[in-house]
């Protein structure tokens, strides 16, 4: 069978581009607006932070444990070179709080929950179950996008926190056990390094990644199409498009704190 | 019991007064990317009528359901609901005006992560309905379509007539004013589709509800002509040949996007047209 190539203009790939975003905009600001409307489905954001934060829970203890255990592992054999194992506490506290504890967090949620969030809405779609909902009254993106939201956004900030700290566990271990270095030490320096602005960035990167989990997720399952073929494909978009779209906004927001807060 | 009044009888309502109608179709179409699906169609439903309605498969017939409660927006024409004009409404406009409206999809569309009962009490979850008033509505409707018993169920549990059975409950639990059935019996078989067709009409003459009707099976159609519902055996019986005309029951064809037929069942049987001829025979 010949292969017959369609060749598509670079008009028409930009015009759908710019529609896409103005979807993902438009379902973005209605998830917002719907905090204030009602009604608002507090019983289905419960429901949805049990299945992202407690669902989640057990990757993000092995991810954080791991990472702080490998951030203290690569640069104790730099450090000891010259002199300076005790900074392994600074360097693996302000290497997790500000960037590694969000980051990785945000990249194993999104892994696990923007395509949970896709193939569920994207079933939905292709059974004609969102039209079901609608017909009967009730808005979708109320029922189904804004719980979502409100629940990665909550639990994901949360789950920053406990990998930071099993992060900083994890470095612990690897210095105390391997390098010898005291734990008084270890703990003294990892907190008293710590100011305000990396608190501050460490946590509001959660928040930031925990709405583009929700909103990629769920836009990418109500813009499924093509039965289940579909759902695969836009199971497999809503991770790439949230993961990319995490260590963009994580550069420039990154950014946006140093110009504003001051490098330290 | 009395046979139900013929709609078709009634005095016409007034022109430009959509009170008489459950529904109306002024002149829609609807297109997709190039092809023309719906193309300039009118019709009328008058309370209390079920219109069935045919068409080849891709004829639009699903897309007309849709566009009548405001799930798919036309590209032109106007379309009224219970006296209310859909097109132009807000989405939050069309919750409201959908909450009078009810709707069987053609796959039943029940949401499968819930179990049967919260399937059928989803409207009045949502309404806020005390819980013992929701079970005992909910155990009502389920043993007015004989499925009491699956209760507890997931969909997933049951079979394709028991859920279509089941998208029915769901669909006339808040005794809707008209129902938009979209293809109730297709794909099941015989015994289960008379089930199915025996409900369509005990909620046709027991409740004098409204419908829409898209099915490709004519024999189901007739027999709704040709059967009233008997509440004392709990029963559909024939009716006999010279009171069939008392059945508030019409048909409409499309064909290309068009209405070619739009009559009741001796305007169908008498057709002089090749295709009408063709698809009845």
């Amino acid at each position: 069978m010949a292969l017959e190539l369609e060749l598509i203009s670079p008009f028409d790939v930009a015009k759908d581009f710019a529609l896409s975003v103005q979807k993902y905009t438009l379902l973005s600001a209605q998830s917002l607006a719907n905090f204030f409307r009602r009604p608002l489905y507090m019983g289905d954001m419960l429901q949805q932070a049990d299945l992202i934060g407690v669902g989640s829970l057990p990757i993000v203890i092995l991810t954080g444990l791991s990472v702080g255990a490998l951030l203290a592992l690569n640069s104790a054999s730099t450090l000891q070179r010259f002199g300076g194992i005790t900074l392994i506490g600074q360097l693996v506290s302000l290497g997790m709080v500000t960037e590694l504890g969000p980051l990785i967090t945000g990249l194993m949620v999104a892994g696990r929950n923007a395509s949970g969030m896709a193939s569920e809405i994207g079933s939905m779609i292709v059974t004609e179950q969102i039209d079901a909902m609608r017909a009967l009254g009730t808005d979708p993106s109320k029922k189904l996008v804004t719980p979502r939201v409100g629940a990665t956004v909550f639990m994901l900030f949360f789950l920053t926190i406990i990998a930071d700290l099993l992060g900083l566990c994890g470095g612990w271990a690897v210095s105390h056990l391997l390098f010898g270095l005291d734990s008084n030490q270890y703990w003294t320096s990892a907190w008293q390094i710590l100011v305000f602005r990396d608190v501050f960035t460490g946590l509001i990167k959660p928040v930031l990644f925990g709405f583009i989990i929700a909103t990629i997720g769920c836009y990418y399952g109500i813009s499924t199409s093509g039965g289940t073929q579909g759902v695969g494909r836009s199971t497999t978009q809503a991770v790439v498009a949230s993961s990319v779209l995490i260590l963009i906004v994580d550069f420039f927001v990154t950014k946006l704190i140093f110009a504003v807060l001051g490098v330290r | 019991m009395s046979a139900p009044t013929l709609p078709l009888d009634q005095p016409a309502p007034a022109a430009g007064d959509r009170s008489g109608f459950a529904l109306e179709f002024e002149n829609v179409a609807i297109a997709f990317d190039e092809k023309v699906v719906l193309d300039g169609i009118s019709f009328q439903l008058p309370h209390g009528e079920t219109k069935a309605l045919f068409g080849v498969a891709g004829s639009g017939k699903s897309i007309l359901l849709k566009l009548a409660i405001g799930l798919l927006a036309p590209d032109s024409g106007r379309i009224w609901a219970l006296g209310e004009e859909v097109t132009g409404m807000s989405e939050e406009e069309l919750f409201e005006l959908r909450r009078r409206v009810g709707i069987v999809f053609q796959e039943s569309a029940l949401f499968d992560s819930m179990k049967v009962w919260e399937n059928v009490a989803f409207r009045l979850v949502e309404e806020k309905v005390p819980n013992d008033e929701i079970e005992r509505r909910v155990r009502e409707v389920l043993r007015f379509v004989e499925l009491e018993r699956t209760y507890d169920m997931l969909p997933s549990e049951l079979s394709g007539g028991m859920r279509r059975r089941v998208a029915i409950a769901r669909a006339i639990i808040t005794q809707p004013e008209v129902i938009l059935y979209d293809s109730p019996t297709g794909g099941l078989d015989p015994v289960t589709s008379n089930t199915i067709v025996e409900l369509i009409v005990k909620q046709r003459d027991v409740a004098k509800t409204s419908a829409l009707l898209v099915t490709h099976r004519l024999q189901d159609a007739f027999t709704m002509a040709s059967h009233e519902f008997d509440p004392k055996t709990n029963q559909m019986i024939a009716i006999p040949k010279g009171q069939r005309g008392n059945v508030p029951m019409s048909f409409m064809i499309l064909r290309d996007g068009k209405v070619i037929f739009d009559g009741d069942m001796h305007q169908l049987a008498a057709s002089r047209d090749e295709y009408i001829r063709e698809y009845i025979s």
